[in-house]
């Protein structure tokens, strides 16, 4: 540690290195929860995307209904039900379920997946009904099968309309992932929390919690328009 | 009917503060996001910085952090200015600084930075010419504004709009957390008491459902409304 910084905490009351370390687990937690819910909405949502495009109401009306519901409502009640819910299951607490959903971890990963796997599905959703009919018809009249024709042309070309919304909803999920803290997890929020009713110092606890979470934001934009100019290479104007 | 074992008018009258509380953070955005907007697109250096730094700040930052910080630093900030007014003057000033207006002055806040981006974008949709127009008819700035640019800017900001009152209106689940006695909170109280979590929570998830289904409509209304001179190909 360097000594300016060494004896910057050793000067204050609050943040001592053991306020810096619980900041440290609840940056852990944020991040773990925060990335995991991510990896599986995404993996759920391109599935679920392409049966919500399907003619057939059969298979996109479940889709959609599930996506009215986790869109139309609060997360913090999701949470809330899935939460409490889950231990009220009748007879949850003899099977080998109950280990894994005693904590708070696991009900909030579940709640935070299903809900960012709701938005993501309409963004994709969106992406894909937007697809130019000539790409299509282009890859039909190669003769691309269905399955083909998905991986090559209509889910790549899709990725590159989906990834500015899908940015927003990476970021969003950043910050709603603080009402993990409601659960008694102890995320970055969650951290915080325990740092002010110890001190009883609001701005120091929250001010300090909130720079962490703006310079995580940024560094999500600044990833997020990298990608974006990856993706998007193909388009730009050539310009000498 | 379900039985909601007495807690039923507890649950009305939380619905009723939710929609208190969203109506009005949504007048304090509204307010927030025009002088925003205005500030973004004014020739003033300093007025764009501010508002750069506004909408940047409340972007970075999540939503419960802030009410948090504005819950209970709001408090220590309104003690410490209570006991400097009595210490230098001798007033005796108190005031309680309740979840309620907590919760307010956040939703309000945060929306008012998305309001602002969204009013910026429809301010620039206004074709310019009206302006000159108007100008040439010698009306006045206020005039131009509520007669000429109001209308025809209301119809490129509404979509952006009514999905910013969509989030809004999910995002007053949040005031529950620092103790406003909104629906939320009622049903988590009674959830627990009762032990039964879905019987309470999924007629509140259904209240919040029914709440945005009726936005979108009444949005698709004003909408339709707002674009009534506008020639759409088909």
């Amino acid at each position: 540690m360097p000594e300016f910084l060494a004896e910057l905490l050793s000067q204050n009351d609050i943040f001592t290195a053991s306020t810096i370390m619980e900041y440290w687990g609840g940056l852990v937690t944020t991040v773990q929860l925060v990335f995991l819910s991510l990896v599986l909405g995404l993996v759920l949502a391109v599935p679920l995307a392409i049966l919500r495009t399907s003619k057939n109401p059969l298979i996109n009306a479940p889709v959609w209904f599930y996506t009215y519901i986790f869109r139309g409502t609060p997360l913090l009640i999701q949470l809330y039900i899935i939460y409490y819910g889950l231990a009220q299951i009748e007879g949850i607490q003899q099977t080998f379920w109950w280990e894994i959903f005693r904590g708070a971890f696991y009900p909030a990963l579940l709640a935070f997946t299903l809900n960012t796997a709701a938005y993501t599905t309409e963004i994709i959703r969106g992406a894909i009904v937007a697809t130019p009919s000539g790409e299509i018809e282009a890859a039909k009249a190669y003769g691309m099968s269905w399955a083909l024709r998905m991986r090559r042309i209509i889910l790549p070309s899709a990725a590159r309309r989906a990834v500015q919304a899908y940015s927003n909803e990476v970021i969003f999920m950043l910050h709603a992932s603080a009402i993990a803290s409601v659960v008694t997890l102890v995320d970055l929020t969650g951290a915080a929390r325990n740092i002010y009713s110890r001190f009883y110092a609001p701005f120091d606890a929250f001010i300090f919690v909130a720079l962490i979470y703006m310079a995580l934001t940024f560094m999500l934009v600044f990833a997020f328009r990298k990608l974006e100019n990856y993706l998007l290479q193909h388009q730009r104007p050539v310009s000498g | 009917m379900i039985d909601l074992k007495g807690y039923g008018p507890a649950l009305l009258d939380g619905a009723v503060v939710t929609i208190e509380l969203a109506l009005l953070s949504l007048a304090l955005s509204l307010a927030l996001g025009l002088i925003g907007a205005s500030a973004k697109l004014s020739k003033s250096r300093v007025a764009i910085a501010i508002a750069t730094t506004y909408t940047t700040l409340i972007r970075g930052v999540p939503d419960l952090v802030m009410m948090l910080l504005f819950y209970y630093g709001g408090q220590v900030a309104v003690n410490n200015l209570s006991d400097y007014l009595y210490d230098a003057y001798g007033v005796d000033f108190f005031f309680q600084f309740d979840p309620f207006i907590a919760g307010v002055l956040t939703i309000g806040l945060i929306f008012g930075a998305y309001m602002a981006e969204t009013f910026r974008g429809a301010f620039l949709a206004v074709d310019s010419g009206q302006i000159e127009a108007a100008r040439a008819y010698g009306f006045s700035r206020w005039r131009t504004f509520h007669r000429i640019i109001l209308p025809q800017m209301l119809r490129h900001a509404l979509p952006g709009l009514g999905n910013n009152w969509q989030v809004l209106l999910k995002t007053t689940a949040l005031v529950s957390i620092i103790g406003l006695t909104d629906m939320v909170r009622v049903a988590e109280e009674a959830a627990k008491a009762e032990r039964m979590p879905f019987h309470f929570f999924i007629p509140v998830a259904f209240v919040y459902l029914s709440l945005t289904a009726i936005s979108e409509l009444f949005i698709k209304w004003l909408t339709k409304r707002a674009n009534v001179g506008v020639v759409q190909g088909s």
